[in-house]
């Protein structure tokens, strides 16, 4: 018996070094690329370019980014997509709560087709040619509304939200309610809404980090640069390789410095643009693991 | 635990008479009008943004005219699908789409339960946090972002050059290999999405009785036999979940990164039936044939969600509805 336990503990104790040690590769694996977008991000031109930066700053400097905050493009990139991270959060939220709310309540008729009309639309989709064309008709196109309304309800999110209010609002609140003489209404806002702050929460990161991320959309309906979100003005400096407004205008640089500065300004791109999101994150992560709880639990 | 995600629950009888039933539901439905109202702006939106476009993808078979619109332009039958089915880049289109699908499938199914599992086990609760929320950070990079740092790091001046010139072969634009662009677009994509499966796993296995881990210490089972017969059991219905939805996409590969991903050089082996969608139809604007090719994307689709749908009912009791 004692034998046993004691080869027991051998195995486990194996078990655990092999364990912690392919944790510890997962974590290595993930976190060398990011470190070394960083380091870069914050070395200097001819460090970058030589190739010499690993995962710290080599010779640190700050240029990058000082060039950075002195590009037009990149600003006006980082100021429109502020606008449709909140003008577009606002109104996805307000139409998934609304949309959720009733399909919640029992007393609901038609909760099923109406069910059914929503899943549908994740099951078959129309056409990125025929949206196009609906967007254009509707005079929407290279518009503010474009980037905000056609998309504007993720029928998960809006699934996610009916499963929040099923499960976490009692059936007698709604009936106690009634019976005080509260209109579906004034439940909805009253009394419905202030319990909800977990779901709303998870709601606004899903949306708003959705929309900060997209090109897509603005690659389709956008056509004035000036309208460009700053994934789109991204995808063309950094991937499309456009040249950055600077270097437009000093074509008098000799091209070695140029070319330096261009590959330092990519990691610094790179590391402004995910700021946001990445700053947020440590704060914000456990709503998303309970979003994706509330949507993988019975709905 | 019998049904995971269930969307649609179905509404019971009351076995009453149709007529009075159907008297009964319309002062149901006046009572609480309200709810249809809150309801409207949502349905609308669905409406007009989802279920227009689907009866406009109708120009797939005639010859779009932006004059005489979705249903007045002329019928020309199959033409367009002929064309799309007869052309050279269909078997390309298609093979390349099923190939990346499978591979990614194949790459990124096992890695996470794995990863879930590993946080679980390790009895250090500090580091077993940190790892997660460490590897759940990439989830939250963009596309545009995450295609960018694979370009700065294959870029002749970039980490993996370096490390390929140290252990001396010569610098080359790897992102101008063809043989290297499927591999590398599954495996960001794993870097990227491992951690978020990861969590999924996790809520799955923090959901197992824990009566079942006391009776299998107190019957003395190993930590290998506690995984087989208890966690991965455990985690089955998410892992059908996932695999269900992971097929009925099969053909919806995430195009919006292969498209920035795409360059003349690799295009042979980058195109697939979204990306050429997307060419056809708003850069070369060539909108019925366009339509064409992605309604039989989209019926394709369709199919395989309702089949892998069943399937997994039948074996696993496990489905959306």
């Amino acid at each position: 018996m004692l034998a046993k336990k004691q080869t027991l503990s051998l195995d486990n104790r194996i078990f655990h070094i092999v364990n912690n040690t392919f944790l510890i590769l997962c974590l290595a694996v993930t976190l060398f690329p990011l470190l070394n977008i960083v380091s870069q991000s914050f070395s200097s031109p001819a460090s970058v370019i030589s190739g010499k930066v690993l995962f710290l700053p080599v010779k640190p400097t700050l240029t990058g980014y000082l060039k950075i905050v002195a590009d037009h493009d990149l600003l006006m990139g980082f100021v429109n997509s502020f606008i449709y991270m909140f003008a577009g959060t606002f109104i996805s939220l307000v139409l998934t709560l609304t949309g959720a709310y009733p399909m919640a309540r029992k007393t609901f008729a038609g909760r099923r087709i109406l069910t059914w009309i929503f899943t549908f639309t994740m099951i078959f989709y129309g056409g990125l040619v025929p949206t196009y064309l609906l967007v254009k008709s509707m005079h929407m196109y290279d518009t503010i509304w474009a980037m905000i309304i056609p998309n504007a309800i993720v029928v998960w999110n809006l699934f996610i939200a009916r499963a929040f209010f099923q499960n976490s609002i009692p059936e007698e609140l709604y009936e106690a309610s009634e019976l005080d003489g509260c209109s579906d209404i004034k439940i909805f806002t009253s009394i419905v809404l202030p319990l909800s702050k977990p779901i709303i929460a998870v709601l606004v990161l899903f949306y708003a980090i959705g929309i900060w991320n997209n090109y897509f959309d603005a690659l389709v309906f956008l056509s004035s640069s000036n309208k460009f979100p700053l994934q789109l003005v991204l995808r063309n400096i950094l991937i499309k390789s456009q040249m950055l407004t600077f270097l437009k205008a000093s074509s008098g640089q000799d091209q070695s410095g140029i070319l330096a500065l261009t590959e330092l300004m990519k990691y610094s791109v790179i590391v402004f643009a995910s700021l946001p999101v990445m700053i947020l994150y440590p704060f914000i992560q456990k709503y998303f693991v309970k979003g994706i709880m509330i949507g993988s639990v019975k709905g | 635990m019998t049904s995971q995600t269930v969307l649609i629950k179905k509404e019971r009888s009351t076995g009453a008479s149709i007529a009075y039933k159907g008297r009964r539901q319309f002062k149901r439905i006046a009572k609480h009008w309200q709810l249809y109202l809150l309801i409207l702006p949502s349905l609308l939106c669905i409406i007009i943004f989802k279920y227009i476009p689907m009866y406009g993808v109708q120009i797939a078979f005639r010859d779009y005219n932006p004059n005489l619109g979705f249903a007045g332009s002329h019928w020309v039958g199959i033409k367009y699908f002929q064309d799309f089915f007869r052309s050279y880049q269909f078997s390309r289109l298609l093979l390349n789409t099923l190939f990346i699908s499978v591979y990614y499938l194949i790459a990124i199914m096992p890695i996470p339960i794995i990863l879930a599992i590993a946080l679980n086990e390790t009895k250090w609760k500090f580091f077993s946090k940190t790892v997660q929320m460490f590897t759940y950070a990439p989830y939250f990079i963009s596309t545009v972002v995450l295609v960018s740092i694979i370009f700065q790091f294959l870029s002749p001046y970039g980490l993996l050059n370096n490390a390929l010139s140290l252990v001396g072969i010569e610098k080359t634009d790897l992102m101008g290999n063809p043989a290297l662009f499927k591999s590398l677009y599954v495996w960001s994509g794993v870097w990227q999405q491992a951690g978020y499966y990861a969590v999924i796993y996790l809520a799955a296995l923090a959901g197992i009785n824990s009566e079942l881990y006391e009776a299998a210490y107190i019957d003395g089972a190993s930590i290998f036999q506690k995984i087989i017969h208890i966690d991965i059991p455990g985690i089955m219905p998410t892992f059908i979940i996932i695999l269900i939805l992971n097929t009925a996409y099969i053909l919806n590969v995430d195009y919006q990164k292969i498209l920035l991903m795409q360059n003349q050089l690799n295009m042979e082996v980058s195109d697939v039936i979204y990306t050429y969608v997307y060419r056809q139809g708003l850069i070369a604007v060539q909108y019925s044939y366009s339509s064409a090719i992605g309604l039989f994307n989209s019926v394709i689709s369709m199919i395989l969600f309702i089949v892998v749908n069943k399937l997994a009912k039948k074996f696993s009791d496990i489905s959306f509805w």
